[in-house]
C-alpha cells in the first residue's frame, strides 16, 4: 500500500471509515505519515518496527513495544506494521473508538506473555512500565508484592490468581478517565 | 470420590489438538504441546520416561501432595482461596487451563468470530428481521458443544462460523452493519474480506431481482447522495477543528488534565460565539442599518477601558437602541403611538422592542438548553455505579496517559503515578490502624479553624465590596447635586475602583484559600480539590450577589438621584469595566505569578521544580468571567463580542506561559469527573444565576424613561405582553396563547406539579440504581463460586492425569502418599 507520494483512492478512503473509527482526514493524514516513514527503495509494504518508534508519539512511551507487537500482522511476529495495521492502531486508540474495543486492545497490550490472562508476571512488569526506570520511583520488592495481592483481590472475581478480559473489562468499567487516556492523535 | 469421575484421555487428545487458528498461541506452551503429543502417541516406556525427564520434570510431587494438606490448612485458617497457577500442573493441565475459553475470548480469531456472530444474532432478533431456527446459539460464550465429546474439524466449524457472521451481517440495516463491523476486535485486513463478502451477496441477491421498482431505486440515489453529504459534512467540520495543533502539544506535554482547562474555553468560546451571532444578527444589524439620531462625541483612548464616552451613543449600549418599530424607505418615528399607525409603506418593518426582549429570552433559552444537554452528557459518562471499591487496581490499568509523548513530561508520569501508587499503598496498610481519640480531634480542630478563616475572609472582603460601593454610590450622588463640571472622562475613570478592587480580591484570596489549605490534611486528594473549588466559588457567588443588588437595588432603584439619563447604559458600562479589569488583572497574574515566580524560584531559591498549573482555580476564573457576560448581554448586546476577543488572548496568553513557566499538576486529577462537576458550576450557579438576574431586570424593574427600546413601558416584559394583547384584537383564533400565557406560566400551580413530577422520576431512578448496585455483587458471588467450581475440576483433572501416567518407582510412592492424604 503506497508507494513514494501515491494518493489513496476515494473507493479506498471511504472503505476504510467505514471499517475503522477514522475519519477521512485523520486516513489522509495517516497514510502522508506512514509514506514517510516507508523506505523509498525496499518493495514491501511493511515498516519494520524500528521505523515505526522513530514516530514522535511512540518514541517514549514504555508500551511501544508491546503496541508494535499488538497489532502486528507479520507471521513471525516482529513488530512490522503495514499500512491497515498502522489504521487499526490509530482507530484503537482514535477519539470515537468504543470502550470495548479499547479496553480489548489495552488487555492485549498488557499481555506481556500473550497468554490470554494477566498473571502476576504481567501484572509486575506493567508496574515496573508504569513507574519507570530510575532507581527513586522502583518499587521495592514488598511493596510490588502488596501491590499485586491487592490488585488480584480487587480485580480476580473467580479468584483463578488471574486477570482475564472479562474482570479487565470490568475493572476499566468503573474508571471513566480510560477512555480519555487511552488516546493517541497524529 | 474420584472414582465417580471419569475422564477419558482420547477426550482428552481431541481437546488438546483442536485450536487450529492459535498456533501462535504462546511460545511457552507451543514446545509443551509438540512434546505432549509425542508423549501420549508413544507405547515405548523408555522413549516416554526420557521425554518425561524434560518435559514433565516440572511436574513437582511435593506440590501434587500439597493440594490436600493445603486443604486442611485452609479449613483451620480463615478462608483464603488458593489461585489457580501457584501449583505446579502438568503439561497438559496447562494446555486445558491456556484454551479455557475465558482465557481464548480476547485472543483468538475463532472466538472473536464466534462472539460476534452470537451479537448479530440478537440484533437481528432485535431488529426483527427473522433468522431460521437453525442459527440461534445458546450463550454469547463459544459453545461448549465444541469441545471434547462431539469430533468437529475446527477448521471447518470456523469456516461455518464466518460464513453465518456473513450472512448475519448481510441481513442487517447499513448502519448496524458498519458500527457491528467497526467494533470488531479483529485486524482491517479480516474485516475487509467480510465486509466485501457481506456486500457482493447482497449484490448478487440484488442482482437476482432485476425488475426493482422505479421508486425505491429513487430513493436509494437520495439515500446515498444523503449519506455522500453527511460524510462530507462530518470532514468539513472535523477540518474546522479550531485549535487542533496546539491543544496536542499541551496535551503531549502536559497531559489530560491541564488539557481538560483549555477544551472548557474552547467550548465558552462556542457558546459566545453562538451567542454574538444571535444578538450580532437580531439587534446590531438592524440598529446599525437605521442609525439613531444622537449627539457624537469624540473618541478619546480611554473609552476602550471606561466604555464610557464615545460608546454610549453607539450600537454597543442598551440605550442607544430605539424603541419604535423601524420601517424601510420611511422616516422613523420617535413617539410611541407609532407602533400601530399603519403608514402608506408596507415594505419590511422589524419591530425593536420586540426584537430586543425575545431575541435575549431566546438567546438564553437556547444556551440553557445546551448547558443542560451537555452537563447530562458529561455526567452520564462520568457516573459509574460502584466506585468505592478496586482503587490500585484502576489506578495501575487506566492511569497511563498515552496522549503524553515528550520524553520528560513521561518521565514526570512515571514519577507521579510511583508516588501515586506508593500513597495509596501507605494509606491502605494505615487504614488498618484506626485513628486515636485525640488525633481525630485535633484534626477536626484544624479543620475548623482553617473553614473558620476561610468564611471570615470572605465575608470581610464581601462587606467590604458592600461598603465601598455604597461610598461610590453616595459620592456619585453628591456629585450629581452639586453639579460637577469636571472632564466626565475623569469621573468615569474614578468609577474604574470599584472593578480593581473586585478583581484585586479575586487574585488575592484564593492564593490565601491555598496557603490555609497547605496546614489541612484530607483523607484523599479529591476532596482537598473540592473543598478548595467551593471556597473560591462561595467568595465569586457573594462577591457578585453583592455587586447585583448594588446595580438593581441602589442604582435601577432611584437613577435620577445619580444624575443618570439611562441607568441600563450604566450598569452596561460597569459590567463592560468589571471585564476588563478581571482581562487585566488575568494577564498581570500570567505574568507576575507565572513568569517572575518562575524566574525567582529557579535563580533565587534554585529549586528545580517549575511552579504548578493550577487548573481548578484558572477554570473558576473562566467561569466567572463568562458569569459576567451572561449578566451583562441585556445591556450591552456586543458583549459576547469582546467576551470572544479576550477569550482568544487568553487562550495564547495562557498556553505561551504554560509551556514556558509551569509543569503539570503532581496530584492525580480525574479529568471526568472534574468537567463534570466545571460544566455543573457553569449551568448552575453561573447561568442559573445570571438568567435570575436577567429575568428580575425584566419583569420587574421599570425601564429609563428617556432611552432604550422599552423606554416608557411599566416593565420589559409588557412589550411582549402588549404585542399578544394585539394580536389576539387582530386575530381571535389566538386568544389560546393569551390563555396559556395566564394559567400556564403565570400560574405556580402549574410549576409545583411540574417539578413534583419530576422529584418523583429521580426517585424512581435512583431506586433502580441502588436495585443494580445489588444486582452486582449477587453476580460477583455467583462468579467466585464458578471460580471454585473450575478450581475443583482442574485439580482432579490433574489428579486424574496423575494417575493414567505410566508408574516409575518413585511415582508409586508419591502417588500412594497422594492418594492416603485423600
Amino acid at each position: 500500500m503506497g508507494g513514494a507520494a501515491s494518493q489513496l483512492p476515494k473507493e479506498m478512503v471511504s472503505e476504510y471509515q467505514e471499517l475503522t473509527f477514522l475519519t477521512k482526514q485523520e486516513i489522509l493524514l495517516a497514510h502522508k505519515r506512514f509514506s514517510e516513514l516507508q523506505d523509498r527503495d525496499s518493495l514491501s509494504s511493511r515498516v519494520p518496527m524500528e521505523k515505526i518508534l522513530t514516530m514522535p508519539e511512540l518514541k517514549s512511551n514504555p508500551f511501544r513495544r508491546r503496541i508494535c507487537h499488538v497489532f502486528s500482522t507479520s507471521e513471525p511476529n516482529d513488530g512490522s506494521l503495514t499500512f491497515e495495521d498502522f489504521l487499526d492502531l490509530l482507530s484503537a486508540f482514535s477519539d470515537s473508538a468504543t470502550l470495548e474495543i479499547k479496553s480489548h486492545y489495552a488487555f492485549r497490550i498488557f499481555d506481556f506473555d500473550d497468554d490470554g490472562t494477566l498473571d502476576a508476571g504481567d501484572l509486575e512488569k506493567l508496574v515496573n512500565c508504569l513507574t519507570g526506570d530510575t532507581d527513586e520511583t522502583r518499587l521495592n520488592p514488598e511493596e510490588m508484592r502488596q501491590l499485586i495481592k491487592n490488585i488480584l483481590e480487587e480485580s480476580d472475581i473467580d479468584k483463578d490468581g488471574t486477570v482475564n478480559l472479562s474482570e479487565f473489562q470490568h475493572v476499566i468499567s468503573r474508571s471513566p478517565d480510560f477512555v480519555s487516556s487511552f488516546k493517541i492523535v497524529l | 470420590m474420584a472414582r465417580n469421575v471419569n475422564f477419558e484421555l482420547h477426550d482428552l487428545r481431541a481437546v488438546l489438538e483442536s485450536p487450529v487458528d492459535e498456533d501462535g498461541i504462546h511460545d511457552s506452551f507451543h514446545q509443551l504441546i509438540e512434546e505432549q503429543t509425542l508423549d501420549l502417541s508413544a507405547d515405548a516406556e523408555a522413549y516416554e520416561l526420557s521425554e518425561l525427564e524434560e518435559g514433565e520434570g516440572r511436574d513437582n510431587l511435593g506440590y501434587l501432595a500439597s493440594p490436600s494438606s493445603r486443604q486442611q490448612h485452609g479449613e483451620m485458617q480463615e478462608e483464603r482461596t488458593e489461585p489457580l497457577m501457584d501449583q505446579q500442573w502438568s503439561t497438559a493441565t496447562l494446555r486445558v487451563l491456556s484454551s479455557m475459553p475465558s482465557r481464548t475470548i480476547g485472543r483468538s480469531r475463532g472466538a472473536i468470530i464466534s462472539n460476534y456472530y452470537n451479537r448479530t444474532m440478537q440484533l437481528r432478533r432485535r431488529r426483527q428481521s427473522r433468522p431460521s431456527i437453525r442459527d440461534f446459539a445458546p450463550s454469547s460464550r463459544p459453545s461448549i458443544r465444541g469441545y471434547g465429546g462431539v469430533e468437529t474439524d475446527a477448521g471447518v466449524d470456523d469456516e461455518r462460523k464466518w460464513r453465518q457472521l456473513v450472512i448475519n451481517l448481510q441481513n442487517l440495516p447499513v448502519s448496524d452493519r458498519v458500527q457491528m463491523l467497526r467494533c470488531m476486535p479483529l485486524s482491517v485486513d479480516e474485516k475487509r474480506e467480510i465486509r466485501r463478502a457481506a456486500l457482493e451477496y447482497k449484490g448478487r441477491r440484488s442482482s437476482e431481482n432485476q425488475r426493482v421498482p422505479c421508486f425505491s431505486q429513487l430513493k436509494i440515489c437520495v439515500i446515498i447522495a444523503l449519506r455522500h453529504g453527511w460524510y462530507s459534512w462530518l470532514s468539513l467540520l472535523s477540518f474546522l477543528q479550531l485549535w487542533q495543533i496546539a491543544l496536542k502539544k499541551v496535551s503531549g506535554r502536559f497531559g489530560t488534565g491541564v488539557l481538560s482547562y483549555f477544551v472548557f474555553l474552547k467550548t465558552l468560546l462556542l457558546f459566545n460565539f453562538f451567542l454574538s451571532i444571535v444578538t450580532g444578527f437580531f439587534l446590531v444589524l438592524p440598529q446599525a442599518i437605521y442609525p439613531a439620531l444622537s449627539y457624537a462625541l469624540k473618541f478619546q483612548g480611554l473609552e476602550l477601558l471606561t466604555g464610557g464616552g464615545y460608546f454610549t451613543s453607539t450600537v454597543m449600549y442598551y440605550g442607544y437602541y430605539t424603541n419604535s418599530t423601524l420601517k424601510k424607505d420611511c422616516i422613523w418615528q420617535q413617539a410611541i403611538s407609532q407602533h400601530s399607525n399603519q403608514t402608506a409603506c408596507h415594505s419590511l418593518y422589524y419591530n425593536m422592542p420586540l426584537a430586543y426582549f425575545f431575541t435575549i429570552g431566546f438567546a438564553f433559552f437556547i444556551t440553557g438548553i445546551i448547558l443542560v444537554y451537555t452537563m447530562s452528557k458529561s455526567f452520564g459518562q462520568s457516573f459509574r455505579i460502584d466506585k468505592s471499591q478496586g482503587v490500585l487496581a484502576m489506578k495501575v490499568f487506566a492511569s497511563w496517559d498515552f496522549k503524553v509523548s515528550k520524553k520528560s513530561s513521561i518521565k514526570m508520569q512515571c514519577e507521579n503515578i510511583s508516588t501515586q501508587i506508593k500513597e495509596l499503598l501507605s494509606e491502605l496498610a494505615l487504614q488498618q490502624n484506626t485513628m486515636g481519640l485525640l488525633q481525630k480531634f485535633g484534626k477536626s480542630c484544624v479543620h475548623l479553624l482553617a473553614w473558620t478563616m476561610c468564611v471570615g475572609s470572605t465575608l470581610a472582603c464581601v462587606l467590604a465590596v458592600f461598603y465601598f460601593s455604597d461610598y461610590m454610590h453616595m459620592d456619585q450622588k453628591s456629585r450629581a447635586r452639586v453639579n460637577d463640571t469636571a472632564n466626565p472622562l475623569v469621573k468615569e475613570a474614578g468609577l474604574l475602583a470599584l472593578p480593581v478592587v473586585v478583581s484585586t480580591i479575586n487574585l488575592l484570596l484564593p492564593g490565601f484559600f491555598n496557603a490555609v489549605a497547605w496546614m489541612e490534611e484530607y483523607n484523599s486528594p479529591s476532596t482537598s480539590n473540592y473543598v478548595s473549588i467551593f471556597r473560591n466559588l462561595m467568595l465569586k457567588v457573594s462577591v457578585l450577589g453583592v455587586l447585583c443588588y448594588h446595580w438593581l437595588g441602589r442604582i435601577a432603584h432611584d437613577p435620577t438621584s445619580l444624575g443618570l439619563q439611562c441607568w441600563e447604559s450604566f450598569v452596561g458600562q460597569e459590567l463592560y469595566r468589571f471585564l476588563l479589569m478581571d482581562f487585566i488583572f488575568t494577564m498581570l497574574d500570567t505574568f507576575f505569578g507565572e513568569f517572575l515566580w518562575r524566574l525567582f524560584s529557579q535563580k533565587a531559591l534554585k529549586r528545580k521544580r517549575k511552579p504548578v498549573f493550577d487548573i481548578a482555580r484558572h477554570v473558576l476564573e473562566l467561569i466567572y468571567g463568562q458569569t459576567l457576560a451572561w449578566l451583562g448581554v441585556l445591556f450591552i448586546p456586543v458583549l459576547p463580542i469582546v467576551q470572544i476577543i479576550k477569550l482568544l488572548c487568553m487562550f495564547y496568553m495562557k498556553k505561551a506561559s504554560l509551556m514556558m513557566n509551569c509543569q503539570a499538576p503532581r496530584k492525580p486529577w480525574r479529568a471526568c469527573q472534574m468537567t463534570t462537576i466545571f460544566i455543573t458550576l457553569l449551568c448552575f450557579p453561573s447561568f442559573l444565576g445570571a438568567s435570575v438576574f436577567v429575568t428580575y431586570t425584566m419583569w420587574t424593574i421599570k425601564p429609563s424613561e428617556s432611552c432604550g427600546p422599552f423606554r416608557g413601558l411599566n416593565s420589559m416584559f409588557q412589550s411582549g405582553k402588549r404585542w399578544v394583547e394585539e394580536l389576539e384584537k387582530g386575530n381571535p383564533n389566538l386568544g389560546w396563547l393569551v390563555w396559556a400565557h395566564t394559567y400556564l406560566v403565570e400560574n405556580p400551580f402549574f410549576l409545583f406539579v411540574g417539578a413534583g413530577i419530576f422529584l418523583i422520576v429521580i426517585y424512581f431512578h435512583t431506586q433502580v440504581l441502588d436495585g443494580q448496585r445489588k444486582i452486582i455483587s449477587l453476580l460477583q458471588e455467583q462468579i467466585k463460586n464458578e471460580g471454585e467450581d473450575k478450581k475443583f475440576l482442574i485439580t482432579k483433572l490433574q489428579f486424574i492425569h496423575e494417575q493414567k501416567r505410566p508408574l516409575s518407582s518413585h511415582r508409586i510412592r508419591g502417588a500412594s502418599e497422594g492418594s492416603s492424604s485423600y
